[in-house]
C-alpha cells in the first residue's frame, strides 16, 4: 500500500487518518512542532476526514471536516497528515 | 501569609480559560455587565481584562477574561498573557483562585483536552459548558454529571448570551466559592497525544447522543466558499457596502447638515456680531459640524463589518484571502486584522498579537494603516461630494460616488498587499507561517449585542468631535484672530493672522501637490486624526466667508474653490499619510520599537507626498 497524505485528497473524498508525518513537509522549520499544533486543534488517528472545500487558487487551502468541526489548513500543511482511504 | 478562608480572603479572582471562539468574553460580558468584544471568529480577545461580578450572597469577585489557548504552550504573544496569568508567572497579575473553563459543548473532544492539561496546574476547575443552545440545536446530548465524576470537578451547562440561564453556573459559583478548596501543587502534564486520548475516552462516556454537523452551516458553506461564487460573494459584499454607505447615508446627512445651518442661523438672529458669535459659528459648529456630519456614513460601515465579525463571514474571508495574503508572504489569518482595520487601525493592530512570527507580525503591523479606517471617511467623502458627480453608472444599478469610494479602499488594500511584498522580500523575511483555522458555525447576530457594540462605536466618535476636534476647532479659531488685516488687505482676515501665516509658511512645501494654504494649515491639527482636518478646513473656511453670505456647508465651498487636480491631489494624500498619532503610539507599544514606529511614519508620508504628486500632475495633464 502506497502512504497517502491528506494533501493528496481531492474536494468530497473521505478518509482516516492514520497519523502524523512532519517531516514529509518541505520546510524544517514549518515543520517543528506541527503535529502538536494539529492535534491541538483536532486531528487525531482513527478520525474521518473529508474534503469539504477548496480553495479558489490551485485548489488552496482547503477547508476539512474532523468530527463535528470544519477545519481550513493548506495543503503544505495537510501534507503532514498521514492517510489511508475508506472507513475507520 | 495566604489565608484561604472565604470570610477573610477578600479578593478573590477567578479566570476564564478555554479555547479560542469558545464564548469566554460572552460569559465575562454577562456576568460583570462589561461590553468587552465579542464576535465569531477565534482570536478576537489579546489582551487580558478584568471585572467585578457579585455572587448571590453579596461576595464581590474579580473576573478575569483572557484570550483563548489550544494549549500552555503559547506561540503567539495573546497566548502567552492566557498562560502567564494561570499559571502565575505574570509580571503584575497574581494567580487566580480559580479557574472557570469554557468549552464549547458542540466540539467537546478537542475543549476537554485543554480542561485535563489545565487541571495538572492544581487550581480549583469549574467547567462550563457553553453554546448549550447550540448542541441541542444540532442534537448533541452530554450529560454533565457523568463528566463531572470522570473529570472530578464541578461542570455547569451554559448559554453565554443568554443572561437568564446563567442560574446552573451562578449557584455552583456561589458553592465554589463559599468552600473554595486551596490550590495543590501542579504537576508536568502528559503529552498532547496522551492528553488527547483521555479527553477522547471521557467525551466518548459522557455523550449520549453524538448529533450532526451544524447544517446550516454546511449549506451556507457550500456557497460561500465555492471557488467561484465564493470569490465573487466577498467582492460583492464588500462592493454593497460601500454603495450603501453612500446610498443609505445621503438622507440623514443632509438633515444633519441642516440642522447645523439652522443652529448657525439662529445663533445669528440672537447673538450680535460679536467673537462669541464667530467663535460658535465660525469656530465651533463649522468645525465640530462638518465631522459629525459623516456620522451616519460611520454607523453604517460600522454595522455591516460588525454584522460580518458576528457572523463568522471572517474567518471565510481569511479563507479566500488565504492565497492572495500567501502571494505577499502572509497568512489568511493576517487578514482578519487588515479588515479589522476598515474600523480602526488600532484594533487592527492589536489584533495582530495573535500572529506567530515576529516578522510576519511586524509585516502586518505596517500595513495596517493602509487599510482605510472610518476616520478617512469624512475626507473622502467630503471630497467625492464636493467633486464627483452622483451619476447613475452601469445601467443606474450603481453610484458614482459609492463606485469612486470603493477605488479608494481598493487602492488602500492593494498598496498595503504591494507593501508587505516588499517588506517580505526584505525586511522581514521568512519561512510561511501555518494557516491552521478553525472555521467557527455560522450565528445570526444577537441585535442587542450589535446595538451595544454599534453605541460604543458612536460613542467613540461623539467623544472625539467633543474633544479633539472641539479644541482643535477653537485653537484654530483663536489663532485666526491676530493679527488683524492690515488697513488696505484685499484678502480675508485669517490670511493676515498667525493661522495664515502658519499656513503659508507650510503651503512652500505643499504647492507642487496643489494644496492651498488653507489645506495645508488644516493637516497641523489633521495630525491628531484624520478626521481633524475636516473640522479644521470648516472653521478655516467658515471665518474667510463674507459677512452678508449666507452660510455654506464646506462641500459647496470646497467645490467652488478647489481645482480637480487639488481635490484628488488631497485625497491622494488621505490614502497613505500616517495622520494619526493615536496609530502611532500603538505602533510604538506594539512593536516595542522606535525604529519601526519612524519607518512606518517616514515611508506613509514618503508615499503620500510622492502619490500626491503624481496624482496632482497627473489630472493637470488630462485636463489639460
Ligand atoms: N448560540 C450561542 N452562541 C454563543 C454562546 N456563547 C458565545 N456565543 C457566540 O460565540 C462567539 C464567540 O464568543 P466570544 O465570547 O467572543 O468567544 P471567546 O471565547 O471570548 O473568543 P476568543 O476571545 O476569540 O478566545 C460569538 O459569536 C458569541 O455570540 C452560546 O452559549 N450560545
Ligand atoms: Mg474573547
Amino acid at each position: 500500500m502506497t502512504i497517502r497524505y491528506l494533501s493528496d485528497l481531492k474536494k468530497g473524498e473521505e478518509a482516516t487518518i492514520l497519523g502524523f508525518d512532519p517531516k514529509s513537509c518541505k520546510d524544517i522549520d514549518f515543520a517543528r512542532d506541527l503535529e502538536d499544533r494539529l492535534l491541538e486543534i483536532g486531528f487525531e488517528e482513527g478520525l474521518n476526514v473529508k474534503i469539504l472545500h477548496e480553495g479558489p487558487i490551485s485548489r488552496d487551502p482547503i477547508a476539512v471536516r474532523i468530527g463535528q468541526m470544519t477545519v481550513a489548513l493548506r495543503r503544505m500543511e495537510a501534507a503532514a497528515v498521514r492517510i489511508y482511504d475508506g472507513k475507520p | 501569609m495566604a489565608n484561604n478562608s472565604p470570610d477573610i480572603k477578600q479578593d478573590i479572582k477567578i479566570a476564564l480559560v478555554g479555547s479560542p471562539n469558545c464564548g469566554k468574553s460572552s460569559l465575562f460580558n454577562s456576568l460583570t455587565g462589561s461590553r468587552q468584544k465579542v464576535a465569531n471568529y477565534p482570536g478576537v480577545t489579546v489582551e487580558r481584562r478584568s471585572g467585578k461580578y457579585t455572587t448571590a450572597d453579596g461576595k464581590v469577585i474579580t473576573l478575569i477574561d483572557l484570550p483563548g489557548i489550544y494549549s500552555l504552550k503559547d506561540r503567539t504573544l495573546d497566548e502567552r498573557v492566557s498562560r502567564q496569568v494561570i499559571t502565575g508567572t505574570h509580571v503584575s497579575e497574581s494567580q487566580p483562585d480559580l479557574l472557570l473553563c469554557v468549552a464549547d459543548s458542540t466540539n467537546l473532544r478537542v475543549h476537554l483536552r485543554l480542561v485535563l492539561e489545565l487541571k495538572h496546574l492544581g487550581l480549583p476547575i469549574i467547567l462550563a459548558l457553553n453554546m448549550h443552545d447550540m448542541a441541542q440545536r444540532d442534537d448533541i446530548r452530554i450529560d454533565p454529571e457523568i463528566l463531572s465524576k470522570e473529570l472530578g470537578v464541578p461542570v455547569v451547562t451554559t448559554i453565554a448570551v443568554r443572561r437568564g440561564s446563567l442560574d446552573n453556573l451562578k449557584s455552583q459559583l456561589s458553592r465554589t466559592l463559599n468552600d473554595l478548596p486551596p490550590k495543590q501543587e501542579s504537576m508536568p502534564a502528559p503529552t498532547t497525544r496522551e492528553l488527547q486520548q483521555q479527553a477522547r475516552d471521557i467525551a466518548a462516556r459522557a455523550t449520549l447522543s453524538e448529533g450532526s454537523q451544524h447544517k446550516i452551516t454546511r449549506q451556507l458553506d457550500r456557497l460561500l466558499l465555492h471557488p467561484v461564487f465564493g470569490i465573487l460573494i466577498f467582492f460583492i459584499t464588500l462592493f454593497g457596502m460601500f454603495q450603501l454607505v453612500y446610498f443609505w447615508a445621503a438622507a440623514p446627512m443632509d438633515l444633519i447638515e441642516g440642522g447645523f445651518t439652522l443652529l448657525q442661523g439662529v445663533i445669528s438672529d440672537i447673538l450680535p456680531d460679536n467673537w462669541f458669535r464667530s467663535l460658535l459659528n465660525d469656530g465651533i459648529i463649522a468645525g465640530v459640524g462638518s465631522v459629525l456630519v459623516f456620522l451616519p456614513q460611520i454607523i453604517i460601515l460600522f454595522t455591516f463589518i460588525l454584522i460580518l465579525e458576528s457572523t463568522g463571514y471572517m474567518a471565510r474571508a481569511a479563507f479566500i484571502m488565504d492565497r492572495t495574503m500567501a502571494m505577499v508572504g502572509l497568512n489568511g489569518r493576517a487578514f482578519i486584522p487588515l479588515m479589522s482595520s476598515f474600523a480602526c487601525a488600532i484594533p487592527g493592530i492589536m489584533a495582530t498579537r495573535t500572529i506567530e512570527h515576529h516578522r510576519d507580525r511586524i509585516t502586518t503591523i505596517m500595513i495596517a494603516p493602509l487599510m482605510t479606517c472610518s476616520a478617512r471617511i469624512p475626507v473622502y467623502a467630503l471630497l467625492i461630494g464636493a467633486v464627483v458627480p452622483n451619476k447613475p453608472i452601469i445601467f443606474g444599478l450603481f453610484g458614482l460616488q459609492g463606485m469612486v469610494l470603493f477605488g479608494l479602499y481598493l487602492i488602500g488594500i492593494v498598496s498595503a498587499l504591494i507593501v508587505a511584498m516588499v517588506l517580505k522580500m526584505t525586511l522581514t523575511k521568512g519561512v510561511a507561517q501555518p494557516f491552521l483555522m478553525e472555521l467557527p458555525k455560522y450565528q445570526l447576530p444577537v441585535f442587542r449585542h450589535l446595538m451595544i457594540n454599534l453605541w460604543e462605536r458612536v460613542k467613540t466618535f461623539l467623544r472625539r468631535a467633543g474633544t479633539i476636534i472641539l479644541y482643535a476647532a477653537i485653537g484654530l479659531w483663536l489663532l485666526a484672530q491676530y493679527p488683524k488685516k492690515p488697513i488696505g488687505g484685499l484678502e480675508p482676515d485669517i490670511f493676515y493672522s498667525y493661522a495664515g501665516i502658519m499656513g503659508r509658511a507650510l503651503q512652500h512645501i505643499f504647492a507642487p501637490l496643489g494644496f492651498n494654504w488653507e489645506m495645508s494649515i488644516a493637516l497641523i491639527p489633521g495630525m491628531a486624526a484624520r478626521e481633524v482636518a475636516i473640522g479644521a478646513l470648516g472653521t478655516v473656511y467658515a471665518l474667510q466667508g463674507n459677512e452678508g453670505q449666507v452660510e455654506q456647508s464646506l462641500r459647496t465651498i470646497i467645490q467652488s474653490s478647489w481645482s480637480l487636480p487639488t481635490a484628488f491631489a488631497f485625497l491622494a494624500w488621505y490614502i497613505f499619510a500616517p495622520q494619526c498619532l493615536a496609530t502611532l503610539a500603538t505602533v510604538r507599544r506594539e512593536t516595542n520599537s522606535w525604529g519601526w514606529t519612524a519607518f512606518m511614519t517616514g515611508y506613509l508620508f514618503a508615499l503620500a507626498y510622492l502619490a500626491a504628486l503624481a496624482v496632482n500632475k497627473a489630472t493637470i495633464a488630462l485636463l489639460a
